[in-house]
């Protein structure tokens, strides 16, 4: 029954996703290659005085999303620190400069932590801070993975694109319509949209209850279909004015997996070779497939003490949704860099709760967040291309282009710096007696080998941009705060850096022919090739600290 | 390296203008676009979904839980119970949460135990019939509703206590159990507060 439920919710995602595939990904190729400036992004672009016609080299394309990122993280960081003086503010306080600073961090990051309860954010900071972060970090995300795009299918270029055009048509022409459309949809499911503040209300019992309120469904639907993750409230997509019924639960699914699974067609029809989107979409459709079926077999088990004493895994969990769409969404939003949550990841079984952990560890590239999982899965593709090459020893190539030694080198480093900063973090937080003092003391919920994974949760979260949370954990401790937004600082804009590098690399070359040598990569052994090197990865790196943690709870 | 050339306060002051721009578009004019259409078009939802009793005034929301318990917490015989909660108090609208207890968390493992116990001594059942949902806090705190199995095994304790025939609370439990979204996208559900209103109302009547 949980089975055929799976299928039948999994086979309506695919259906849908299937039938937009093409005209999703050709539109945003469309949007992203157009001449032509819509009247309003003219009158953008004069405000802001730059010229849209104008292509920029990698590094004034960095330069460009970097000081775009830092001026946002100013603002939203401002916003927090006077929010009591601004409209609606409900009686709730300025936010201490810590939180503020992580949470600007993280929203700016793509990643939306919340060390914050939602509650606690008024709704001017929700609206201007929050809202418009949700879209600008999710379209600065698809505008690199578009630059390395054009670096692959440009020749002898020293440009990649001009930011400033990627970033305004990305929020209006592709998030802004869909958000407005979707927004709707959730509203006649009963997602709240209002200014209404708390409404207090006589319970049957003749007890008094705060109905809360909100812009939530202008909210929610970004912070969705951006891969953003961060709730109004503090349950997030658990709450039942964010996700009020079964079918919500998927086309949030559903909004969330639009843009990653729609970018490999747009990649494709960019590069001119349609088959190549094809075999980056397959590969993750395979990983997403896969995780998703471990992760239900591990959940429906109920396997662990509590969930077997209970009858089945149902602590955290939403009566309405039940176990299978919640095990759809802790997929979904783990493979992408989303990190909303509809139901708490912490009370999962232990191989559950590892599953989702591995999702992020994997880079999230299957498919990944908007933008970010594509070029992620593009530097692994790289990697496998390499990896090929060595064992038939000939140069490797990718869409024409060589892959030679200093590209190695930037997709090297790609991979290596998300779990430097995951394991890095998590030997700080143990390792040095002070702050495992506050960890232990402060901040865990839980103790034992779970202990362990809900501080491996939220590295693993922070420095791949997810931002759901073993929430058990207390993050909003001062090692938690500074170093979790760090992670997450670093693990966004340094990969952007080296995407960026590897993209201005790729389109000063010329393009090779390619020979009876050349690794084609459309066909199913380039895709498994791919697939394994992922895994291969995640598992060469992490499985030592899996086996502390979440394996070893799983085998009591 | 010209990282940081001339042209670096051109960026900057491009960027500040860029978030200003955005700033406007996405934060104020999407949202007021969105709670303006959502206000004229669907006003009951985009206000919460309020509930009234027949005096018209407002009991709560059908999609947030309440809790049905006298002043000390203990739960009264007469109304369908809710999920255990981990918001505030319990079912406290400001302040959503589950419990975030891990899987072999010994205080839960207590917690499953003694819940199994004691509702399985209210209702007058074994434990063995208790579902997984009545003793187990949900992800929102607020779950506004329960298993079908969970009412199946509350509806004779409500009936005894109301002095009602049971065939029609077991009428009135039908009436509000909401199938799955077209059949199979989540589970059959019992909304307890419409439930319980209907109840009183059904007394009252």
């Amino acid at each position: 029954m949980l089975w055929a439920s799976l299928a039948a919710s999994i086979a309506t995602l695919t259906l849908l996703l299937g039938l937009l595939y093409r005209p999703m990904g050709d539109y945003m190729a469309w949007v992203y290659s157009s001449a032509k400036n819509l009247k309003v992004e003219r009158w953008a672009y004069a405000v802001m005085g730059v010229d849209p016609a104008k292509q920029q080299s990698w590094r004034a394309y960095l330069r460009a999303v970097l000081y775009f990122s830092l001026a946002g993280l100013l603002l939203l960081y401002l916003l927090q620190r006077v929010q009591q003086w601004l409209p609606y503010s409900q009686g709730g306080g300025n936010v201490e400069p810590a939180i503020a600073f992580n949470t600007a961090a993280s929203f700016v990051a793509n990643t939306n932590w919340q060390a914050y309860s939602g509650e606690t954010l008024s709704y001017s900071v929700q609206l201007a801070g929050l809202t418009v972060q949700n879209f600008v970090s999710a379209a600065t995300g698809m505008a690199v993975a578009v630059a390395l795009i054009r670096g692959l299918a440009y020749r002898r270029s020293g440009v990649i694109g001009n930011f400033w055009v990627d970033l305004i048509r990305g929020s209006l022409r592709i998030l802004l319509p869909i958000s407005i459309l979707g927004a709707l949809v959730l509203i006649t499911a009963g997602v709240v949209q209002n200014f209404n503040g708390f409404t207090q209300v006589h319970t049957l019992t003749g007890a008094q209850q705060l109905i809360p309120g909100g812009p939530v469904a202008s909210q929610e639907v970004i912070k969705e279909l951006g891969t953003n993750g961060g709730g109004f409230y503090n349950a997030n997509s658990s709450h039942p004015f964010e996700n009020p019924t079964g079918w919500t639960s998927l086309f949030e699914c559903f909004l969330i997996l639009l843009i990653p699974f729609s970018l490999p067609r747009t990649f494709g029809t960019m590069v001119g070779d349609k088959r190549q989107g094809y075999a980056i979409l397959v590969t993750m459709a395979v990983l997403y497939l896969g995780s998703m079926a471990a992760l239900a077999a591990f959940e429906f088990s109920g396997h662990g003490g509590a969930p077997g004493l209970a009858g089945a895994a149902m602590e955290g969990k939403e009566t309405r949704f039940g176990l299978v769409q919640s095990v759809i969404f802790a997929a979904t939003t783990t493979l992408t860099s989303t990190g909303a949550v509809n139901s708490m990841h912490d009370s999962y079984t232990s191989l559950g709760g590892m599953m989702q952990m591995l999702n992020m560890l994997l880079g999230e590239i299957a498919p990944g967040g908007v933008g970010s999982g594509l070029y992620g899965m593009l530097v692994i593709a790289v990697i496998a291309v390499f990896l090929a090459g060595l064992l038939v020893g000939r140069t490797p190539e990718y869409l024409g282009k060589k892959i030679g030694p200093s590209q190695m080198k930037l997709a090297s480093l790609y991979i290596l710096v998300m779990p430097l900063l995951v394991l890095a973090g998590v030997a700080l937080s143990f390792g040095v007696p002070a702050l495992k003092g506050s960890i232990v003391n402060e901040s865990l919920a839980n103790t034992g080998s779970h202990g362990l994974s809900e501080v491996l949760y939220a590295f693993a979260s922070g420095a791949n941009n997810n931002g759901s949370a073993f929430a058990g954990l207390d993050a909003s401790t001062p090692w938690l705060t500074a170093s979790i937004a760090v992670a997450m600082l670093l693990g966004r804009f340094i990969p952007i850096a080296l995407v960026l590098a590897l993209a201005g690399s790729f389109a000063a070359q010329d393009k090779i022919p390619a020979t009876a040598g050349t690794l084609p990569t459309h066909r199913p052994l380039f895709i498994s090739l791919t697939a394994g090197t992922a895994v291969l990865v995640t598992a060469l790196v992490f499985f030592p600290v899996l086996a502390l943690a979440p394996i070893a709870e799983g085998l009591m | 390296m010209k990282f940081f050339s001339s042209s670096s306060s051109r960026t900057a002051l491009a960027a500040v203008r860029a978030v200003a721009v955005l700033t406007l578009v996405l934060g104020l004019g999407y949202t007021t676009l969105v709670t303006g259409l959502g206000q004229l078009l669907l006003p009951a939802q985009a206000n919460g979904s309020l509930i009234t009793n027949e005096q018209s005034t407002t009991v709560g929301s059908a999609l947030i839980g309440q809790a049905f318990t006298d002043k000390l917490g203990n739960p009264l015989p007469q109304y369908f119970q809710t999920r255990p909660s981990a918001a505030g108090e319990g079912y406290d609208g400001a302040a959503s949460s589950g419990s975030n207890l891990g899987p072999q968390n010994p205080e839960l493992i207590e917690q499953i135990a003694q819940r199994k116990k004691s509702i399985a001594e209210f209702n007058k059942v074994p434990e063995a019939q208790v579902p997984a949902d009545a003793v187990t806090a949900s992800a929102s705190g607020l779950d506004p509703q329960i298993s079908v199995q969970y009412a199946q095994i509350q509806q004779e304790r409500v009936a005894a206590a109301r002095g009602l025939d049971i065939a029609k609370v077991r009428a009135l439990v039908e009436k509000y159990t909401k199938a799955p979204d077209l059949g199979f996208l989540g589970e059959p559900v019992v909304q307890v507060l419409e439930l319980n209103l209907a109840l009183d109302q059904l007394q009252r009547g």
